[in-house]
């Protein structure tokens, strides 16, 4: 038989109270995690709150017009009635085309030589709309706007001139929640969870690593702390400097960014704790199995960073992924509170959203937890 | 209700990427209550992870670990060769914080902890933050929290090792006072006059015990084989350390060491004294050896010598110089370093080797005035020396006392807030690179990377100061082979044994064959055979003009720098030959440095009131 | 070791060769430093591409049809077999159809009103009602777009098959460069530069901090090396293995999601290697500003991200406000993301992409030479 370890039994209120006071004072020494979990979500927020905007707007388009008709210039007043267009005027196709080329405008709408006559003929007069397809998104929305310029015109044509062709299906289009379409709106209740996942996988990745890289892990294993009591010290501080940092972002959110909010803040605090949980606990996961600063700062920014902005929903829709992709985001745990955040701040109490959200959030926070009990050793080798 | 320790059959290797190495190959040993138990050997010979297996860090592959006492499961301490103080908490906050994981109940905590301010004098520092003590007081703190909970059995891991001779006194007297107590104490240390002060010395070598018992037991292994030569007190003999490399290299001596005005000698026979007669230097012929009573260290390198031969002998696998002809050691540095006959390219050492008895005006290394200050705080303060080519000089003082802010100056590593350093004429703060080529360092703290091998930290540290790759591979052999490093080149240096580490970065230092070395604390932590072979190097390239700047916690090694200066709270206090300092503040028939540089400290703290931490 | 004829550039060429090899051998023989820089850039490449997407497809769908007649369920037809739409439910009240939406489980209601075909063959516009979920509203805009196609192309079915007086005009769009715009065209080569950046910047930003924290750096400054050439030294291993990096993500791009190469491959590489230069660059400066390696980490962070959201990748750079606008000129990645798409999709002219080049190697050079005073700063 070995020598016992000296490891405590239980759980020790007293000394998981005083392993908590010493990270804390660390913390409070050390202001870099104040500033990680206070100040830097505040201007990441401020900064990308302003600068990811999916509100393509004056998107700049050469049109050519080749034809004498009047409705070509009809259209021309169409297309420059839409905020969302910049339409100018070009020559010819061969200036058009130069134009797109080098990116200085987006698209060409073409009308042909043969577009007054063919107004006026038996075939359906063509009108030529060319998008650079290079950002895909861009063009796409682009195409969205000349359609639906396209589609007022012909309302327009219908009133003035009645009965002159088949009478368009109109559409009522009714946007709930972001009645306006704003970007911002769906954006920065997005961000949050994703700023917050980051700041809580840097504020934990190196808690651990460092105690071993500093030696004085050797000297904790030699008290009675136990694992939980270790693990639990650690997460304490670290929750109470995220939950201040996500309390100034979710003001920042009401307030600056004037976001609405039609949530309850009491499920906005329980969810966001669970969410708390599950990133720290990640955080200290990696630092834990890494054991090193180097490696554990890599595995926390790539393993958190990217995921993030891409597989949380924040920008892209989930529901447009491949199934496969779709089943990885399980593994996200922005994912989850990007939804419900976007619920909580456009939508309100929808439980049947929150519920199995937050249950998930819960889930991965014990994964997590559990995978660094696991891999908390308190042996050298 | 004392309590104590007993493991039986111990063993525990490790796998690296290529085999498994045993650190202990069944060691079995007590630790008895109320009794100091030394751990001794040399570096990598399994002490610390023997310390970590009996506390319960490290899980052994097989043997037992039991109680002696009453108690099943006495309760332990340990302190960790680096005790990881939270350098960011105060002193205060680091007793608080252990006391809280130790359950210290909070009615007890202020008797407890005044006792332990008491103890360690800490008290008026309680507020500094642990990062601001010095190297002694850092451990004693460590100590201070591994004891907050008065334990059966304490075990210790080198907690002297770049710990100034005061605060060394200091730590260990706080752990005889523990006797009373009739705790188990088990210290490990490279410090040999520490193993002698043990209740019992267990000796550990390649993972086995080879010797324990009383030290004086271990000691009379030798009894008739230590002498000592009266060294004269006029040059005209010889230096005292040409001396010393005159005696270890006759055929019959085992070890030859300064001991003060003394030469010791170590014999390899009973009552047959150094032959002197065949010595090289006349000087030394005309000596007269006389019997002298065995200390440890005699035991100790005996032992370690016998054991050497064993082990070459069987597997051949340390082919170390040291466990050859001790005399082999000045031959081989001659031939490592082509020092003397080649040219060198960069002028200084070479123009030292070729003019070895023209003494040079210009000195080497410069000071003037030389002064830094961090904030309110002044690290050093107007310290002027200079070193002659070829010289060793010592830089001494406590922990804290800004020698290595002054190496750190000299280096170009830290701006001077005021005053001029220079070497070879150059402030290397603004030299070009070449300037730099012509200097070698060492610092304080192991400075290569940990998981590349020996090999490729060596390549760098040759190839960036300009060796070219033919020349580069030969050097690396051949330093290698001299400092006996052959068996370690292709394993990482991380992993090394602290000694093997120290060993490595002065191979990696004299690589370019530099003109001047600057070495901040090289043997902190080496072990005892090593620091020798150490010394015995520097010597040599002394001699063949390098000029060495050197800081040592041991002062039994600072009898070999040919000049030196103790310095506290960055102000030079005495400065001078080993033994004109000693004689000047050290009384006695054969005084050592060590009672000299205590008394030197004392008496500054007495005119400047108390000993501050800084 | 220094005589006059042998030029001194040879030896500093020899310096900063031991130092790269120093540095290669650093990060490379710690297995997991090689595993966590490796890997992950390889399997987000595929990640991200899929998941990068605008494309907007099997939107659910409820559809509350009032009106059984045949036009209606022609109308609801044309929704149900495209491939944007899954017919997911058929709410029997309106609030049913709004209670679909509040959980989530549709993003789209398409109610058709009873007069629906009453009034399409009275000859009067009939109106129908989408109700989108905006909560994403990229999704719900592509959406927009897409009911309005659908809706026209019904008009002019019914049109044609009643052989009724004018046809209204037709709206013939095409994408030039990506003719099916895949978003995979578009995210890929931008995915690269991004992955690759990152890799770049944390290698860079945390080898100078963490050589001081291991205490490696002092020993690095009293070597010869000079200033310039510890950060050429540590500059080309980071940059070389953040291209390589680079070149084989690209290489999977037109393998393995069919990327098309258009344009000049030199041009690539050298847009490539100017971006890794700058972007290493940059790291340095942060790690000679930092001391430990969890502040190295802290501020590559701080640095990467904005460097990711504000560079166009994700969200076009003419959709930020002006101010943020004038920030990213400072971007490496924005000017690299405009080479990389254009030559890889449209075959871009050398000119434009050196004007796309400057910034970069300004940016780079800046940089530099800040690391280079820092260096020179020494340890205090």
């Amino acid at each position: 038989m070995n020598a016992p370890s000296v490891e405590g039994r239980g759980f020790d209120r007293k000394r998981l109270a005083g392993f908590v006071r010493k990270e804390w004072l660390q913390v409070v020494r050390d202001p870099s995690s104040i500033i990680v979990a206070v100040i830097l979500p505040l201007f990441l927020l401020f900064l990308f709150g302003f600068g990811v905007s999916l509100d393509a707007k004056h998107l700049p388009m050469a049109v050519v017009i080749e034809t004498s008709a009047p409705e070509a210039h009809d259209f021309l007043a169409s297309l420059r009635a839409t905020p969302y267009l910049v339409p100018q005027v070009v020559e010819n196709r061969i200036a058009a085309a130069s134009l797109l080329r080098d990116g200085k405008v987006k698209g060409i709408a073409l009308l042909g030589d043969d577009f007054g006559a063919k107004m006026n003929g038996a075939g359906a007069a063509p009108i030529q709309v060319l998008v650079n397809g290079t950002d895909a998104n861009t063009a796409r929305l682009m195409q969205g706007y000349v359609q639906g310029a396209w589609a007022l015109w012909l309302v327009h044509r219908e009133h003035v001139n009645p009965g002159s062709q088949i009478s368009p299906v109109v559409a009522q289009f009714r946007v709930w929640f972001n009645e306006t379409i704003d970007s911002h709106k769906s954006i920065v209740p997005g961000l949050i969870a994703v700023i917050m996942t980051l700041i809580g996988a840097l504020l934990t990745a190196l808690v651990i690593a460092r105690e071993w890289e500093r030696g004085t892990m050797e000297a904790l294993l030699t008290t009675p702390l136990t694992k939980s009591e270790l693990i639990i010290g650690k997460l304490v501080p670290y929750f109470v400097l995220g939950m201040g940092g996500m309390s100034v972002s979710v003001v920042v959110a009401l307030t600056i960014f004037q976001i609405g909010y039609r949530g309850s803040f009491i499920v906005l605090f329980i969810s966001a704790s669970f969410f708390m949980l599950t990133v720290l606990g990640f955080g200290l996961m990696v630092s834990t199995l890494t054991r090193n600063q180097f490696t554990a700062s890599i595995v926390a920014i790539t393993g958190t960073m990217m995921p993030a902005i891409l597989l949380s929903g924040f920008i892209f829709d989930i529901r447009s992924m491949p199934l496969v992709i779709q089943v990885l985001t399980a593994i996200v745990p922005a994912r989850y509170f990007v939804e419900i955040l976007k619920t909580l701040f456009l939508a309100g109490n929808i439980w049947s959203v929150i519920g199995p959200n937050m249950a998930a959030l819960a889930a991965m926070a014990t994964l997590f937890l559990t995978i660094t009990f696991r891999a908390t050793r308190r042996r050298l080798a | 209700m004392p309590a104590g320790l007993r493991f039986t059959s111990i063993t525990r290797s490790f796998k690296t990427e290529a085999r498994s190495v045993a650190a202990l190959a069944g060691v079995s040993g007590e630790i008895a209550p109320g009794k100091i138990t030394g751990l001794v050997g040399p570096d990598g010979a399994g002490k610390t992870t023997l310390i970590r297996v009996l506390a319960g860090l490290l899980d052994a592959d097989a043997g037992r670990v039991q109680s002696t006492g009453e108690l099943a499961h006495p309760r332990m301490a340990y302190m960790p060769q680096k005790f990881g103080l939270y350098e960011d908490l105060t002193v205060q906050e680091n007793m608080t914080l252990y006391a809280d994981l130790h359950g210290l109940d909070p009615a007890l905590r202020a008797q407890r902890f005044s006792e332990l301010n008491r103890f360690t004098s800490l008290g008026p520092f309680a507020n500094w933050l642990a990062g601001n003590l010095s190297g002694g007081m850092k451990q004693k703190l460590g100590l201070a929290c591994t004891l907050i909970v008065a334990p059966d059995i304490l075990l210790l891991d080198e907690p002297s090792v770049g710990v100034d001779p005061v605060s060394r006194r200091e730590l260990w007297s706080m752990v005889r006072a523990l006797q009373g107590s009739g705790i188990a104490v088990l210290w490990s240390t490279a410090y040999l006059d520490e193993a002698d002060g043990c209740d019992h010395v267990i000796l550990l070598y390649d993972g086995r015990v080879i010797d324990e018992g009383l030290p004086s037991v271990i000691s009379g292994h030798v009894a008739r084989r230590t002498w000592r030569v009266v060294l004269p007190t006029d040059q005209r003999a010889g230096r005292k350390r040409d001396l010393q490399r005159a005696a270890a290299t006759l055929p019959n001596v085992v070890d030859a060491q300064i001991k003060g005005r003394n030469l010791r000698i170590v014999t390899d026979r009973d009552d047959v004294p150094p032959d002197v007669t065949r010595a090289s230097m006349p000087g030394l012929r005309a000596l007269k050896p006389e019997p002298t009573p065995p200390q440890f260290e005699d035991a100790y390198l005996a032992a370690m010598r016998k054991q050497d031969l064993i082990n070459e002998s069987q597997i051949n696998r340390r082919p170390g110089i040291y466990s050859q002809d001790p005399g082999a050691i000045t031959q081989a540095v001659h031939l490592a370093l082509d020092l003397g006959d080649k040219p060198q390219d960069d002028g200084l050492s070479s123009r030292a080797a070729r003019h070895t008895n023209q003494t040079l005006a210009t000195p080497v290394i410069e000071t003037k005035d030389l002064s830094r200050r961090f904030g309110n705080f002044t690290a050093v303060d107007r310290f002027s020396f200079a070193v002659s080519r070829g010289e060793i000089f010592g830089l001494l003082g406590p922990n804290g006392a800004g020698k290595s802010t002054t190496f750190k100056m000299l280096c170009g590593l830290v701006v001077p807030s005021s005053g001029e350093a220079l070497v070879a004429g150059f402030d290397l703060a603004t030299a070009r690179a070449d300037a730099r080529s012509r200097i070698g360092y060492m610092a304080q703290k192991f400075a290569y990377i940990g998981h590349l091998t020996l090999a490729q930290n060596m390549e760098f540290a040759g190839g960036v100061y300009g060796l070219a790759r033919a020349a580069l591979t030969h050097r690396i052999a051949e330093v290698a082979a001299e400092f006996d490093l052959e068996a370690y080149l292709h394993q990482n240096c991380g992993e090394l044994p602290l000694g093997i580490k120290q060993r490595m970065a002065l191979a990696c230092a004299v690589l370019h064959k530099p003109a001047i070395l600057f070495l901040d604390e090289p043997t902190s932590g080496v072990d005892p055979v090593t620091r020798r072979e150490f010394w015995a190097r520097l010597n040599a390239m002394a001699d063949d003009g390098t000029t060495i700047l050197v800081t040592s916690h041991f002062l039994d090694e600072a009898e070999y720098c040919d000049r030196m200066a103790i310095i506290y709270h960055g102000r030079q206090i005495a400065a001078g030959s080993p033994d004109e300092i000693k004689s000047a503040h050290a009384d006695g028939d054969n005084p050592t440095l060590e009672q000299a540089f205590i008394r030197l400290i004392d008496d500054h703290d007495r005119t400047n009131g108390v000993r501050s931490a800084a | 070791m220094n005589t006059p004829d042998q030029p001194r550039l040879r030896e500093a060429i020899a310096r900063i060769g031991f130092l790269v090899r120093r540095e290669f051998l650093t990060i490379w023989r710690d297995k997991r430093s090689r595993t966590v820089l490796i890997l992950p850039p390889i399997l987000q490449l595929f990640m991200f591409s899929y998941a990068a997407t605008f494309d907007v497809n099997n939107v659910p769908l409820a559809v509350f049809n009032e009106d059984s007649s045949v036009e209606s369920r022609d109308l609801v037809a044309n929704f149900t077999a495209s491939r944007t739409f899954t017919d997911t439910a058929r709410p029997t009240s309106w609030p049913e159809a709004q209670d679909l939406i509040d959980r989530g489980k549709v993003l789209m209601v398409l109610r058709v009103p009873t007069n629906f075909s009453r009034e399409l063959k009275s000859g009067h516009s009939p109106e129908i009602q989408v109700v989108v979920d905006g909560r994403q509203s990229n999704t719900a805009l592509i959406t927009l777009a897409y009911v309005n196609s659908i809706i026209e192309e019904f008009s002019r079915e019914r049109a044609q098959t009643l052989g009724q007086r004018a046809q209204p005009p037709v709206l013939v769009q095409r994408a030039w460069f990506n003719p099916n715009m895949t978003s995979q065209w578009f995210i890929v080569p931008g995915l690269g530069a991004t992955l690759t950046m990152i890799i770049a910047t944390l290698i860079s930003a945390l080898s100078i901090a963490r050589e001081k924290e291991l205490g490696t750096f002092e020993q690095l400054l009293v070597t010869p090396l000079r200033p310039y050439e510890l950060l050429i030294g540590k500059i080309i291993p980071a940059a070389v293995l953040a291209m390589g990096e680079g070149l084989l993500l690209g290489v999977l791009g037109i393998w393995f999601f069919g990327v098309p190469l258009r344009g000049d491959v030199a041009m690539l590489v050298l847009g490539l290697a100017v971006f890794m230069l700058s972007v290493t660059s940059c790291g340095l400066m942060i790690s000679a500003l930092t001391s430990t390696q969890q502040q190295a980490q802290i501020a590559g962070f701080c640095y990467i991200m904005p460097c990711v959201i504000l560079s166009g990748f994700t969200t076009p750079i003419e959709n930020m406000p002006a101010w943020i606008q004038a920030i990213t000129y400072l971007n490496p990645l924005r000017y690299v993301l405009v080479i990389n798409r254009g030559v890889f999709l449209q075959d871009m002219p050398a000119l434009v992409a050196l004007n796309q080049l400057w910034p970069m190697a300004v940016i780079g050079v800046f940089t530099a030479a800040c690391a280079i005073a820092l260096f020179r700063r020494r340890v205090l």
